[in-house]
C-alpha cells in the first residue's frame, strides 16, 4: 500500500518545515490530492493515524482538498471533467486528451505553533 | 543586459570551449608567495525567524509530496544520460514472467550489448541469483515491506553496480500493477508486461500503470489456445488508459517474437 509511503513523504516534508520556522507543534495540515493522482483516499485515511504516530503529524488536524480530474481532448479540444483515466471525450469519443487538473499531490500549507 | 546584476553581457553570448592541452606551454606553476586573503563575504545575517508565540502561523508549504523522490529521479537520469546508459523500469504483477523474460534476453544480446540488471523484491535473492546465472553483473534490492522501488534505492543500488558507458540496464520492479505507478525511478523508458493468463482487460482495471509506460509486452503467448485472452482487446483497452502505441508478444519460454523485442532495444539504444 504506497499511501503509507506518501504519509512519510508528507512527514519528512513537515519535520522540514517545522524545524526551519522553529515552531513547536503542527496544528494543521492542507494537503491538494488530485482524484487523478493515483491516491486511494480511504487508504490514506486508513494509513493516516499509524503513518504520523510518534511524528510531529500526530494530533494535527488534517484538510485535503481534492482536486477533480479535468482533461483536454485531444482531437476536437473540447475541456471536460474527468473521473477517470479511461474517460473518452463526451464531444466526440476520443480517449486521446491531455490531463489539466487532478494529478496534484502536494502539501499547500501548515499552521504551526 | 543580465537580470541578477546588471552586467553587461547579453543572453546567449557566453560560448563554452574545450582546450587542447596539446597547444598548451605547460610551464611550471609557483605558489602564490604571501597567501594574503580578501574576506569576500557579503552575506547579511539573517536573525533567526522569530517564533510566532503566542498565536499561530501558517506557513504556505506548495511542496510537491514526491519532489524528494522526483528530485533523485532525475539525478539517475542525469548519470544514465552521461555514461550514454538506456535504463529500462520493467513493471507488471507477479508471475508475468518478468525474471524469465530477462533471462532470455541476457543470454540472447550476450556478447552484443553489455547488460546490467537491478532486481526488486520484498525478500530473497531469487531473481537475482537466475539473473546472475546467465553471466550478467547484478544487484537485489529487498524492500522488506515495501510495494515499489523508488529513485533512492536505485542511486544506492548504481553504486554497487558500476554498470559501464554505453550499457543497457534493466530494472524489475517490484511485481505490483498499482505502486510503481508513481515513483519515477529515471529511467529512459518504463515497460509494461502481461500475460495471457492475466485476463485482457487488465489495462483498464490498473490504468496508472499503463498510462505511466511507453512500451507493453505480452507475454505467454504459447498459452493463447488455452486461455480466454484476446490480443486485440487488451490492447484496444490499454489505448484506452494510456498513449502506448506499440505491443510486442512474445512468450519468453519458447523465443516466439523476441527477436521483435531486441529490434526495439536496438533501436531504442542507438537514439530512435
Amino acid at each position: 500500500m504506497h499511501e503509507l509511503s506518501i504519509i512519510s513523504s508528507i512527514v519528512q516534508i513537515a519535520t522540514a518545515e517545522i524545524e526551519k520556522a522553529g515552531a513547536q507543534r503542527v496544528e494543521s495540515i492542507e494537503l491538494d490530492i488530485g482524484e487523478l493522482a493515483g491516491i486511494e483516499f480511504s487508504a490514506l485515511d486508513f494509513s493516516w493515524e499509524v503513518g504520523v504516530s510518534q511524528t510531529v503529524l500526530e494530533g494535527a488536524e488534517r484538510h485535503i482538498h481534492r482536486i477533480g480530474g479535468e482533461a483536454k481532448c485531444s482531437e476536437c479540444e473540447t475541456v471536460f471533467n474527468m473521473q477517470a483515466l479511461y474517460d473518452p471525450c463526451p464531444s466526440c469519443g476520443s480517449f486521446f486528451s491531455e490531463i489539466l487538473k487532478g494529478k496534484e499531490l502536494s502539501v499547500k500549507a501548515l499552521t504551526v505553533s | 543586459m543580465c537580470g541578477i546584476c546588471g552586467c553587461g553581457q547579453p543572453n546567449g553570448a557566453v560560448t563554452i570551449s574545450k582546450i587542447d592541452l596539446k597547444k598548451v606551454n605547460l610551464g611550471k606553476v609557483s605558489p602564490v608567495a604571501d597567501g594574503h586573503h580578501h574576506d569576500h563575504d557579503h552575506h547579511h545575517v539573517h536573525a533567526p525567524a522569530a517564533k510566532q508565540a503566542p498565536g499561530k502561523t501558517v506557513l504556505q508549504i506548495e511542496q510537491d509530496i514526491l519532489g524528494k523522490n522526483n528530485l533523485l529521479a532525475e539525478r539517475n537520469k542525469g548519470y544514465f544520460e552521461a555514461k550514454n546508459i538506456l535504463a529500462l523500469n520493467l513493471v507488471s504483477s507477479p508471475g508475468s514472467g518478468k525474471t524469465a523474460l530477462l533471462e532470455r534476453t541476457l543470454a540472447d544480446l550476450k556478447g552484443e550489448i553489455p547488460c546490467y540488471v537491478i532486481e526488486g523484491d520484498q525478500q530473497t535473492s531469487n531473481d537475482a541469483d537466475r539473473i546472475a546465472a546467465t553471466g550478467a553483473e547484478v544487484v537485489q534490492i529487498n524492500t522488506g515491506k515495501g510495494c515499489h522501488l523508488e529513485a533512492d534505492m536505485v542511486n544506492e543500488a548504481l553504486r554497487q553496480l558500476k554498470p559501464t558507458d554505453g550499457s543497457l540496464l534493466f530494472i524489475e520492479n517490484v511485481g505490483n500493477l498499482v505502486c510503481p505507478a508513481m515513483f519515477d525511478l529515471g529511467e529512459g523508458a518504463r515497460v509494461v508486461i502481461i500475460s495471457v493468463t492475466e485476463g485482457d482487460d487488465k489495462p483498464l482495471k490498473y490504468p496508472d500503470m499503463f498510462h505511466s509506460s511507453q512500451l507493453c509486452i505480452i507475454n505467454k503467448i504459447d498459452l493463447l489456445p488455452y486461455v480466454n485472452f484476446s490480443v486485440e482487446k487488451a490492447k484496444e483497452y490499454a489505448q484506452r488508459v494510456s498513449h502506448i502505441t506499440e505491443f510486442i508478444e512474445v512468450s519468453a519460454t519458447t523465443g516466439q517474437g523476441m527477436e521483435r523485442w531486441y529490434e526495439w532495444l536496438r533501436k531504442r539504444k542507438s537514439g530512435n
